[in-house]
């Protein structure tokens, strides 16, 4: 069995040698799960910029769950001592990996491509550990987005709220007359979703930061936490009674439709939009959800893990400077309907909401208002975010007290930590 | 006077049986059992994203009862395992007493309540999402004919979604209690029947006094094969409810892949697991005690 083995190992080199007497031959296997529609061109981008420059790729899709299969997959390669060169993973997790030692240093391109100076600090933050880049970022989409209807709410004479106060107005006079001023999806994450925009807008940027980031217990029982959960049971008013476990997009065809007024989304729902023939700014209007400017980032990213072999460092060199390089992402976020991580691309291409965002991102990146999602895995992963999410739902999804479920937030943060 | 010496033929010929068992047997022994135990061992330790093997006793399964989502999963559990099982043996059994009357195309008909089983619980959940949805389904159909206040919209109620699984499942089990009783109603003596008739016994009385407890090696069955399925459903909750509204509607199986695949939380995970094995062995070690000491003893 042996004598096979190494007599095949032996042959194998002899013809990759033959084959390629003097190049080296990058190789990068990734791990990914965008199997469907924008993203998966998206990556096919991304593998074409790859083997244009020499590259061999080997793709590693793995569909379905939104990433709960790939994780798996992902788990048992690490175990088993062979993982794939970039796993598209995201938030806190590439720190759990690395935490467990499973990423790689990608210092060397970072300096060489001066990583420090184009991304902004917050999302530096996500894709760093211990001060060494081990992932790339690929995209930033913004959560905190209300997707609306102009027609419709010029039927009660009003404009997409700007404050809390005037969204609850706007929506008392929508509801009476008859049109639903929300459409949403009852599905646990769009629930958290709308949450932490609220608590975004109703307790501010640095209260975000306290009870949603650094689990500052005071904060997550305070009166400003009650608060907020007392508008989202007048949020659960503005909601149709047929929400619960509607998809998303589902909801924004309602909005689309002129069903309803408004939807509270990431910026996802643009390619809805747009796959409709619809114009931003015309058929549809984008604006943040009242805040004093945070910006909730969702950002997707590809963790490199330790690999073995001078063909597979150098695939992963070339893939982290590829990713991360101003081309990609300009085509990549077009396609996907980002934006892209870095602040220096090109903006021609990008319709008016990704201008918007991108604006919005550098300046709050100056004015330290650029915040992780919580419900998307930036801010908080695993057992946290879910205990976030528990709460949010329950709360949402029942006739309980704000101030019960202020108590419950307390006690399930707590036991998740 | 020489033994016929045993040749090398005789002897596979022999060991035949236990060579073509042993690998199921290894395997069995290795992919349940084995895992059964690596289960029970990483649900005393504090492993998060990966297995991690160093013991710290009971505190997963602490943290564990200590999580909402967990006892409204096991009172979901509960109360579905109860009506399900309650509910399909009752509807099962009057069905096959009625189709056992002699009726014409019974074939037809039996056929007809056994198809539900030949579908997948995604497409009977995906189905009753459906029919339940109050503006797709019946609840606008009967409020289209007059009956403005028919409310149906059970999947969209917290209180109510647990009941949507029952009512699905129901529909989806009951033909094959029936086929099961059926068959066995079809067994039983016919001679003890006349008998009973000839002494004047009504036929309600016959079914109640003398079938029914003939049959009580079938409702057994019955009550072990559904629940099991109870205790594992995992897929009509994902397709009919996905947990909601919340997580009103979650059940233990649903509990167990939400923490173990999507939070990092394995420990909890496989203590959620550990206390499912408890709740069938709960069920099926008295019945296997029961079954195989009456095998003795008959």
């Amino acid at each position: 069995m042996k004598i096979i083995a190494k007599t095949l190992v032996g042959a194998l080199a002899l013809t990759t040698a033959l084959a390629a007497p003097l190049k080296a031959d990058p190789t990068a296997e990734v791990l990914h799960y965008w199997t469907s529609g924008g993203e998966a061109q998206a990556v096919k981008a991304l593998q074409e910029a790859f083997l244009a420059r020499g590259g061999s790729w080997v793709d590693a899709p793995v569909a379905g769950g939104g990433g709960d299969a790939q994780a798996a997959v992902l788990r048992a390669r690490v175990l088993a001592g062979d993982p794939p060169a970039a796993v598209q993973i995201k938030g806190p997790n590439i720190q759990e990996w690395a935490d467990a030692g499973a990423l790689g240093d990608l210092s060397a391109v970072a300096e060489a491509q001066n990583w420090d100076d184009v991304l902004p600090a917050a999302i530096q933050d996500i894709v760093k550990y211990e001060g060494n880049y081990v992932a790339v970022p690929v995209n930033v989409h913004r959560v905190d987005w209300i997707w609306a209807n102009p027609e419709v709410l010029a039927q009660v004479g009003a404009t997409v709220p700007t404050t809390w106060d005037e969204f609850n107005e706007t929506a008392d006079k929508l509801l009476a007359a008859g049109i639903i001023p929300l459409a949403h999806g009852g599905q646990p994450w769009q629930d958290a979703t709308v949450f932490e925009t609220v608590v975004l807008g109703i307790g501010g940027v640095d209260f975000y930061r306290k009870a949603l980031v650094d689990l500052d217990m005071e904060a997550l029982g305070s009166d400003t936490m009650v608060a907020v959960f007392d508008q989202m049971r007048k949020m659960r008013g503005y909601v149709d009674p047929d929400f619960p476990g509607r998809d998303w997009n589902l909801a924004t065809a309602m909005v689309m439709r002129g069903e309803a007024a408004m939807q509270i989304m990431g910026d996802w729902a643009k390619g809805e939009f747009a796959a409709a023939g619809m114009v931003p700014g015309v058929d549809y209007v984008c604006a943040s959800t009242p805040s004093d400017n945070g910006y909730l980032l969702n950002s997707d990213s590809f963790a490199m893990f330790n690999v073995s072999g001078d063909d597979n460092v150098e695939g992963q060199a070339l893939l982290a400077e590829l990713i991360l390089g101003t081309e990609f992402q300009e085509t990549f976020n077009l396609l996907k309907g980002s934006i892209p991580a870095r602040t220096d691309v090109p903006r021609g291409e990008f319709d008016e909401c990704a201008i918007k965002s991108m604006d919005d991102m550098v300046a709050a990146a100056e004015g330290d208002t650029l915040l992780g999602s919580m419900a998307h895995e930036i801010a908080q992963a695993g057992a946290v975010r879910g205990a976030f999410i528990d709460v949010a739902t329950a709360h949402f999804n029942s006739d309980m007290s704000s101030q019960d479920a202020v108590s419950q937030l307390v006690d399930a943060i707590k036991l998740a930590q | 006077m020489t033994r016929p010496p045993f040749s090398l033929t005789d002897r596979i010929a022999r060991l035949l049986p236990q060579i073509v068992v042993a690998p199921g047997f290894a395997a069995i022994l290795f992919f349940v059992y084995g895992f059964i135990i690596w289960t029970g061992y990483i649900s005393l330790t504090n492993s998060k994203m990966l297995p991690n093997y160093s013991l710290i006793g009971f505190r997963p399964y602490e943290r564990l009862f200590q999580m909402d989502r967990w006892s409204v999963a096991l009172e979901n559990l509960f109360v579905f395992g109860v009506l399900f099982i309650l509910a399909a043996i009752v509807i099962g059994c009057l069905l096959a007493v009625l189709l056992d009357q002699k009726i014409r195309a019974e074939g037809f008909i039996r056929t007809i309540y056994l198809y539900p089983m030949a579908i997948s619980f995604i497409i009977t959940g995906t189905a009753w999402k459906w029919i339940m949805n109050p503006s797709l389904g019946l609840e606008t159909v009967v409020r289209g004919w007059g009956w403005e206040s028919f409310s149906f919209g059970w999947t969209n109620d917290s209180t109510l979604a647990v009941y949507a699984l029952v009512m699905a499942a129901v529909w989806q089990s009951a033909g094959f209690v029936m086929a099961l009783f059926l068959s066995a109603l079809r067994s039983v003596d016919q001679d003890i029947i006349k008998a009973a008739s000839l002494d004047g016994a009504s036929p309600w009385k016959i079914y109640i006094r003398i079938i029914l407890p003939s049959m009580r090696p079938v409702f057994m069955s019955a009550i072990v094969i559904l629940s099991h399925l109870a205790i594992k459903s995992f897929d009509l909750v994902v397709a009919l409810t996905g947990g909601g509204p919340g997580y009103a509607s979650t059940l233990p199986a649903n509990f167990m892949y939400e923490m173990t695949f999507r939070r990092n939380e394995i420990g909890v995970g496989a203590a959620s697991a550990m206390v499912m094995l408890a709740t069938v062995a709960a069920i099926m070690v008295p019945y296997l005690y029961s079954e195989l000491r009456g095998k003795k003893h008959g």
